[in-house]
């Protein structure tokens, strides 16, 4: 089970298998991979070419129309053209694209507007990730000493480190909020479920009907068996977003995303942690040069132990007296292994679906694993393999990829199809990161999984990396240390996957998942010009780092230039 | 030693020939280069004659200053395969990185003795190689017999991404459990354990639990607790400390209830300091100084603001002023440092600290301007917000207990500085004079702890001498 979880994101990377990276018709430029942005008509690019002029038009009278009060439904039979259950990221940015498009569109919330990310996930995390990242510097002595800083000891507040977390996620949440009342979204309170074919219920008894119908009702954090969580010395991320306390020493069961994540917080307010890993390795999912390095830098020189190739099949949380006890057995052989006495664990598993009391049961659809299944389009497939019309599932209830913008593209994607526009989301292009210091990111595949399908379609790979040592500007903040990988194509240029480890590896990660939306390839990508001294350069030199057996394309742009 | 000798250095790679490396291994590199397969003779090392130094073992380099041991991650060259001058023959994985080694030999690989996925210290060999084709056999035969010695370590925890789910996890704590109590170690405890090569079950653990915490191995170790120590441990205390280090591992345990209270930042720089001031050859010099006069003028100018502190710091400043050497200090062991300002640095204690804020320039700055700095550097002392400046460029410094009825004390000198006054309480003191008449005096004792580098015992002498006469006739100080 843990095992399956904390992989879920290469596997269903994995199970995408080459989609045409860009399709005429699925012109990226309307894909917006975030999902908080705070207005949907900030957005108007300063030059459009001239196929697309026709459609910014269009979709200006629509704005102006949809402005004045959401519209009213396009088809007289249904309450709305668009309700959506469940006001995460996906959801809002579902939301926000259909308003744009002109659907008339109403968002039902049983919690708080948000979701995960805003309230329990992302948002808070990287508020105490900014406090872990400075932590970190400040006592590192010799760090400030490279710079002649002196700085005397650093010390913290916990409670104040927990306010600023909680302060972020409501202004957050109310940011999401004023957004979607401002272009006239209903937000509707209550809990949503599917009555049935185009028909939703919320809260206590009110039914509204809809043209087409997206569920994104996200997910919650996932407890394996014989863990028993008792939210003060066994906990989920949930509970460690409200740092309620800074145990001395805290284990860590999974070691994705999330426990690297809380490691890199917990280690820089002074705990000390030991991770738990199902797979034989720390960091599965990551490309395996990024987490060996990662390793390096993460977790060899932190006070930080682990224990790999094992599950917990047991944690009792500390009472009478006793420590927080965790049973390990040997993820293969079950047989018992250890028993690790710890002063709190944080359960980092992974996240189960959260789609109980859907009514999913009216529309014969049955979940796997608790995941609604879907098809390529976003689609719901019923019990009979048969798609269920006017019902989308966008996001982690559908499991393809568990991250916030994530959601938010595919939701987009359902809105593009609803209103007349074919569209296929590439999932290969959606970035990930995670925000330790350094930071990690990917996009695309992973050296093996590259490696794997170049066997199988008969095509060459190659490799450039670059290092952040060679970087001025990364030289200049102390922070050589990183790498930067691109697994291609040398026949074609194609892009297949990045990896960034390194100062503002996140940021950094989208000159290369753009240049994968577009299908922009390395030999023209590689002319263009990144200001210097900048940690972009660090992208630029890994375009030119790699050889490339084709030419670079004439581009409509560079003949303009040229002229 | 035996290190530099045995090393070959990058040097003597023109002359490729077996013998005549180790009569230049005598050469100035005493790290052997990094990135390069470091060789040495198995037999006999210094003695040129022996011309049995074409098998040669190869061994763990040293990748990185920090690095102890390397992992094996591949062998590039199988055994038996013949190998060129600056060919890569093994990929090491340091704590750093992972890196190519290259042999500066021309040969053949003849047995591997440390396989991949296997640690070896550095230094261990790792491989042997012949220098022809025939001696292949001698040398696998010499691998053979020594079976691999020290060098085979199965990979420890927390060293590497371990590709062999069997060795996932023997943690230390496992593998010493089912005595009467289960040895329980935190994560940083076993890293300063393996680090310091402390045996973890034989420390004994005061953390919660019983269990063995970072404070617990350090006073195995017989180490100063740090606070919050770096992420990257500095590197001196790897390579030469252990040896010294072992020998006190066993350091009596913990009386059972007794807590450990690590050093905030400004107990440990107290305690680096006082280990640093061992290094001085230090002596005192004490004197008996008069101080009716003073007092007496302490009444007038305190409703002024005007402290004591203020007056014992000018006072020194001034007679400082007149004894430039007391106010000079040794940086190299080889020269005087005069120092052109007389800064008076006071030790101040603030709650569980010792900090000494400093007067610049005490000797030229009245007494009113003085008192006033001091409050000022006080309030910022204890608000913890003195600029290092203000701490740390004392010249002299002023220690004074007095006020709690100390009559003497000694005091250690500061590294950086020449000379420290203790100045104990001022007490009604029978004193008979030159005709043999008693009379009662304040007296106040001053001992002075001073670099006998650079400051002999009649400068002492002659600076309390100065200083005395000023306390005594202290009119001077309010000029």
């Amino acid at each position: 089970m843990q095992s399956a979880f904390s992989l879920s994101f290469s596997q269903s990377s994995l199970t995408l298998p080459n989609r045409p990276l860009c399709s005429p018709n699925a012109a990226p430029r309307n894909l917006r991979f975030c999902g908080l942005r705070r207005e949907a008509f900030g957005f108007s690019p300063p030059k459009q070419l001239n196929s697309c002029r026709f459609q910014v038009k269009n979709r200006r009278i629509e704005v102006s129309a949809a402005a004045g009060g959401n519209g009213a439904p396009s088809n007289k039979s249904f309450d709305y053209d668009l309700v959506i259950i469940g006001a995460g990221v996906g959801g809002h940015g579902a939301a926000l694209h259909a308003v744009e498009k002109g659907l008339k569109t109403a968002i039902i919330e049983g919690d708080v507007v948000g979701g995960t990310c805003v309230n329990r996930g992302c948002v808070p995390s990287k508020a105490l990730l900014a406090v872990s990242g400075r932590m970190r510097e400040l006592q590192n002595e010799h760090h400030m000493k490279s710079f002649g800083l002196q700085v005397s000891a650093a010390g913290y507040d916990r409670q104040g480190v927990a306010d600023h977390a909680s302060n972020l996620a409501t202004k957050i949440r109310n940011n999401l909020t004023n957004s979607m009342k401002a272009l006239g979204v209903d937000i509707l309170t209550g809990f949503g479920s599917v009555l049935g074919p185009q028909k939703v219920k919320y809260g206590k008894d009110n039914v509204i009907t809809a043209k087409d119908i997206i569920i994104a009702t996200g997910s919650v954090p996932f407890v394996p068996k014989g863990i028993e969580v008792d939210g003060k010395t066994v906990i989920t991320s949930d509970h460690a977003l409200k740092l309620e306390s800074v145990p001395d020493w805290i284990a860590i069961v999974g070691s994705g995303y999330i426990g690297l994540e809380f490691s890199d917080v917990y280690t820089a307010l002074g705990s000390e942690v030991t991770f738990i890993e199902a797979l034989d390795q720390l960091m599965p999912g990551f490309d395996p040069e990024i987490s060996k390095l990662a390793q390096r830098v993460l977790i060899n020189p932190r006070k930080i132990d682990y224990h790999t190739g094992v599950f917990a099949s047991k944690i009792t949380p500390a009472k009478d007296g006793r420590p927080v006890m965790i049973e390990l057995i040997d993820a293969k052989t079950k047989e018992h292994k250890d028993t690790l006495e710890v002063d709190a664990a944080l359960i980092a598993t992974g996240r189960a679906p959260f789609t109980n009391g859907l009514g999913l049961e009216n529309i014969n659809v049955a979940t796997q694993r608790g995941f609604i299944p879907v098809d390529e389009r976003m689609r719901v497939i019923d019990g009979n393999g048969k798609l269920v019309p006017n019902l989308y599932c966008i996001g982690d209830a559908n499991g393809k990829l568990m991250l916030a913008h994530a959601a938010s593209a595919q939701g987009i994607s359902v809105v593009e199809q609803v209103t007349g526009r074919d569209h296929v989301l590439n999932h290969l292009s959606i970035p990930a990161a995670c925000f330790t210091h350094p930071e990690i990111s990917m996009v695309g595949l992973t050296e093996p999984q590259a490696r794997e399908k170049a066997e199988k379609e008969g095509f060459k790979v190659s490799i450039a990396k670059t290092s952040f040592k060679a970087n001025t500007k990364a030289l200049a903040e102390n922070e050589g240390e990183g790498l930067a990988k691109m697994i291609y194509r040398p026949d074609n240029g194609e892009i297949l996957g990045v990896h960034i480890f390194g100062l503002h590896a996140a940021d950094l990660i989208h000159e290369a998942s753009n240049a994968i939306a577009l299908g922009t390839r390395i030999q023209d990508i590689k002319l263009a010009v990144h200001a210097h001294p900048t940690l972009s350069e660090v992208v630029d030199e890994l375009f030119k780092a790699a050889k490339v057996e084709s030419p670079a394309s004439t581009t409509p742009q560079s003949v303009k230039a040229a002229v | 030693m035996a290190a530099s000798s045995s090393f070959l250095s990058t040097a003597s790679l023109s002359n490729p020939k077996s013998t005549i490396s180790f009569a230049s291994s005598v050469s100035p590199a005493p790290i052997p280069s990094l990135r390069r397969v470091v060789f040495r003779s198995p037999s006999s090392r210094r003695r040129v004659m022996t011309i049995r130094s074409k098998i040669r073992e190869i061994f763990m380099p040293a990748l990185s200053s920090t690095m102890t041991e390397g992992k094996i991650v591949s062998w590039i060259k199988t055994e038996g395969e013949k190998l060129a001058k600056g060919e890569s023959v093994v990929v090491v994985e340091s704590d750093k990185a992972d890196m190519d080694v290259e042999t500066f030999y021309d040969g053949y690989l003849a047995a591997i003795v440390v396989g991949e996925g296997e640690t070896a210290p550095v230094g261990a060999a790792i491989g042997l190689l012949a220098e022809t084709e025939a001696e292949i056999e001698e040398a696998k035969n010499k691998a053979a017999s020594k079976p691999s010695s020290s060098a085979v370590v199965p990979s420890p925890p927390p060293a590497t991404s371990s590709p062999a789910p069997a060795i996932a996890q023997p943690s230390p704590a496992a593998a010493a459990s089912d005595g009467p109590r289960k040895t329980v170690a935190t994560p940083h405890a076993k890293k300063l354990a393996k680090q310091h090569k402390v045996d973890i079950g034989s420390v004994a653990g005061t953390g919660p639990f019983g269990r063995i915490t970072a404070s617990d191995v350090e006073a195995a170790a017989g180490l100063a607790p740090t606070v919050t120590p770096p992420p990257p441990p500095p590197p001196p205390a790897a390579a030469p400390a252990p040896t010294a280090k072992a020998t006190t591992t066993s350091s009596p345990p913990l009386l059972p209830d007794a807590s450990i209270v690590p050093f905030t930042a400004m107990q440990s720089a107290v305690s680096k300091n006082m280990i640093e001031s061992l290094s001085v050859p230090t002596f005192r010099v004490g004197y008996p100084v008069n101080t009716d006069a003073l007092d007496a003028l302490y009444e007038k100018v305190k409703p002024k603001g005007v402290t004591m502190t203020a007056l014992l710091a000018k006072a020194a400043g001034m007679a400082l002023a007149q004894h430039p050497v007391v106010n000079a200090s040794c940086k190299d062991g080889k020269s005087f440092s005069y120092n052109s300002n007389i800064n008076v640095a006071v030790a101040v204690a603030i709650n569980g600290g010792l900090i000494t804020p400093v007067l610049q320039d005490a000797n030229k700055l009245d007494l009113y301007l003085l008192s006033q700095k001091w409050k000022e550097l006080v309030g910022k002392a204890r608000s913890k917000q003195l600029q290092p400046h203000e701490y740390n460029s004392g010249t002299f410094t002023l220690s004074n207990l007095g006020m709690f009825g100390v009559d003497r004390f000694d005091a250690i000198l500061p590294p950086g500085q020449g000379a420290i006054m203790a100045v104990g309480a001022s007490k009604p003191t029978v004193v008979a004079d030159k005709d043999g008449f008693f009379s009662v005096k304040n007296k106040m004792l001053v001992n002075v702890t001073a670099d006998h580098r650079i400051v002999y015992g009649a400068d002492l002498a002659a600076f309390l001498q100065t200083f005395a006469k000023i306390v005594e006739n202290p009119d001077s100080l309010t000029l």
